[in-house]
């Protein structure tokens, strides 16, 4: 049996009385790209340092080809991208080249792999300017070029789009999707199921610590599990049967009869994903350019993190969130008939 | 009353414009304080770079045993006034002090090791602090890109660089500002330890009010002339 290009053998992270990673096995091939699903405080930020070999499990192990590796075999092997965007107070240039320059690459070596590096995440040109110049979605193409200018054979990616705004996400989401069709092993941390699927072979699911399930995305979603179901940031997924309709558009029937507008050219079984954010609320119809507008009660009501969360029935229990203000000020509450709006745009379809 | 108000203003008036004069036409004696200043000053900056820098790094990026104590200790002495330490290093290079043998009471060098002193304590507590401020995850970025632990050191200085060299830069002023350490161990002898403050303090009792101006505007013309540059350098960055 060959063993795995990478495996973490019962990993423990504690940090005195908290434990943050426990017990993770886990494996991943080589060329595979994984996603590490799960809300924030599940792990998968410490569970990436590990593997970055940034810091040391409490307990447990880390295999690369089947040989053990410490934190400076693993900083060898992988490199890492950061949740929140950091670079050297340099030009951009000397940011990509300072990787392949410490590995003791030549100088015009170290210029081939920058300038590869750069062209690959489409800044080319912006070599002189100074990195902490640049947006933030230029700043973080930056991290990842960095990343890449030391062709590492293990590319950990921590929420590479969670500070960006969505034109510079999906650029992200495509050059990491071409590292990962060109053959790279890639492991991405993100809260985005939606994302999961469209990056990742694999998708791993990690919940206060532990590994809940491992499997493709389609599957999981499929027969999503309690935990599954019941994760924040995955309500809203629903299963559907999908068909053309004659104007060009998707209609989707949800299991409960529920019938809404998509765009996508998917047919046949599919499983949609609404994000709550992007689900208007108001109490009379409105007119929009929004495709989907449903009729429905409140049926539950929750604060959370200073946003109140509504479950609103509507032949299927939807999600949308809001604002405490908008809540207080729109009257809303339990047992309110409200209408639903969402662009066609806005439905995800896995 | 009246009369004795324009009589001030006007031998005021008479010792600046004599003032400019002597820094106008180079003046022998105010060119050569100047640089002796500039010397002294300069030398005891290079002298407490040399064991101040490494220090900062070592209490800036690592973390030990012991390390907020030092830190505390060095952060006490920035406010140490210069003539107890003038008094302590005048004991110690004395000619029967522990330190005579060198000779060094009395000489420029002697100035420049007192002054060294003097501005280790601001440049260890602003050099660390200035690389303590460096955000945390340059670090991890470093180490990720491959970087050794003296690499990642080095990538952190070279990132706190401006804030590392105010330190310096305000260590310099200090220097080149104190009057108590250049009096009691350099004696403002004239052409061999006379240096800008001690000049002014002296002159200025002996009532040579146009020579003091003139070096009190060199004094303060320097210190100034140093911060606009360096603003200068914060905003081609």
């Amino acid at each position: 049996m060959t063993s795995p290009f990478l495996q973490t053998k019962g990993l423990v992270m504690r940090y005195g009385p908290v434990t943050a990673l426990a017990d993770v096995n886990l494996a991943i091939d080589k060329g595979e790209t994984l996603a590490l699903v799960g809300p924030s405080g599940s792990g998968k930020t410490t569970l990436l340092r590990i593997l970055a070999g940034l810091q040391s499990p409490t307990s447990g192990e880390v295999l690369v080809q089947g040989r053990r590796e410490d934190a400076a075999g693993l900083r060898r092997i992988a490199s890492m991208v950061f949740q929140k965007t950091a670079v050297f107070n340099t030009s951009v240039y000397e940011n990509v080249a300072f990787g392949p320059r410490i590995r003791a690459a030549s100088k015009t070596e170290a210029q081939r792999e920058a300038t590869r590096a750069l062209r690959k995440v489409g800044l080319e040109g912006f070599e002189k300017r100074r990195a902490r110049k640049l947006s933030g979605g230029e700043q973080q193409r930056v991290s990842l070029a960095r990343a890449l200018a030391v062709r590492p054979a293990l590319l950990l990616l921590d929420e590479p789009t969670a500070n960006l705004d969505p034109a510079n996400a999906s650029i992200i989401e495509r050059i990491v999707s071409e590292i990962g069709e060109e053959g790279n092993t890639v492991i991405l941390a993100t809260h985005r199921m939606d994302q999961a699927e469209r990056l990742a072979d694999r998708v791993a699911i990690l919940n206060e610590g532990r590994l809940v399930q491992v499997g493709e995305a389609k599957e999981l979603f499929r027969r999503p599990s309690g935990f599954l179901a019941s994760f924040g940031q995955l309500r809203n997924v629903f299963q559907g049967s999908a068909t053309l309709s004659e104007k060009g558009l998707t209609v989707i029937t949800l299991e409960g009869g529920v019938r809404i507008e998509a765009a996508t050219n998917r047919t046949g079984d599919v499983s949609v994903f609404v994000r709550p954010e992007d689900v208007i609320v108001s109490k009379s119809p409105i007119v929009s350019s929004a495709r989907n507008m449903l009729k429905g009660r409140i049926v539950k009501v929750e604060e959370r993190d200073g946003l109140v969360w509504l479950a609103v029935d509507v032949g299927q229990e939807l999600a949308a969130v809001v604002t405490r203000q908008s809540f207080a000020e729109m009257g809303l509450n339990l047992g309110l008939e409200v209408y639903l709006a969402f662009k066609a745009s806005s439905v995800e379809v896995i | 009353m009246k009369e004795t108000s324009s009589t001030f203003l006007e031998s005021f008036w008479e010792a600046l414009v004599q003032a400019f004069r002597l820094i106008v036409t180079g003046d022998p004696e105010v060119a050569s304080i100047t640089l002796r200043s500039l010397q002294v000053s300069g030398l005891a900056t290079l002298l407490a770079c040399l064991w101040s820098l490494p220090l900062a790094m070592l209490l800036g990026l690592r973390s030990f045993k012991g390390r907020g104590f030092i830190k505390g200790f060095f952060n006490a002495l920035i406010g140490v006034p210069t003539v107890a330490l003038g008094l302590i290093l005048y004991m110690l290079l004395s000619r029967s002090g522990p330190l005579g043998v060198f000779g060094l009471l009395y000489t420029p060098l002697g100035i420049s090791i007192g002054q060294a002193a003097l501005i280790t304590p601001i440049m260890v507590t602003f050099g660390a602090s200035a690389l303590e401020s460096v955000d945390p995850e340059l670090r991890d970025l470093a180490r990720t890109l491959g970087a050794s632990e003296l690499q990642t050191s080095m990538a952190i200085l070279r990132e706190a660089s401006f804030n590392v060299l105010l330190a310096v830069v305000a260590a310099f002023n200090r220097a080149f500002a104190e009057l108590g350490i250049a009096m009691m161990v350099g004696g403002n002898i004239r052409y061999v330890t006379r240096v800008l403050t001690t000049s002014i303090a002296l002159e200025t009792a002996r009532g040579e009010i146009a020579l003091t101006l003139a070096l009190a505007i060199i004094l303060v013309g320097i210190v100034y002339g140093i911060s606009l540059a360096l603003n200068l350098l914060r905003k081609a960055q």
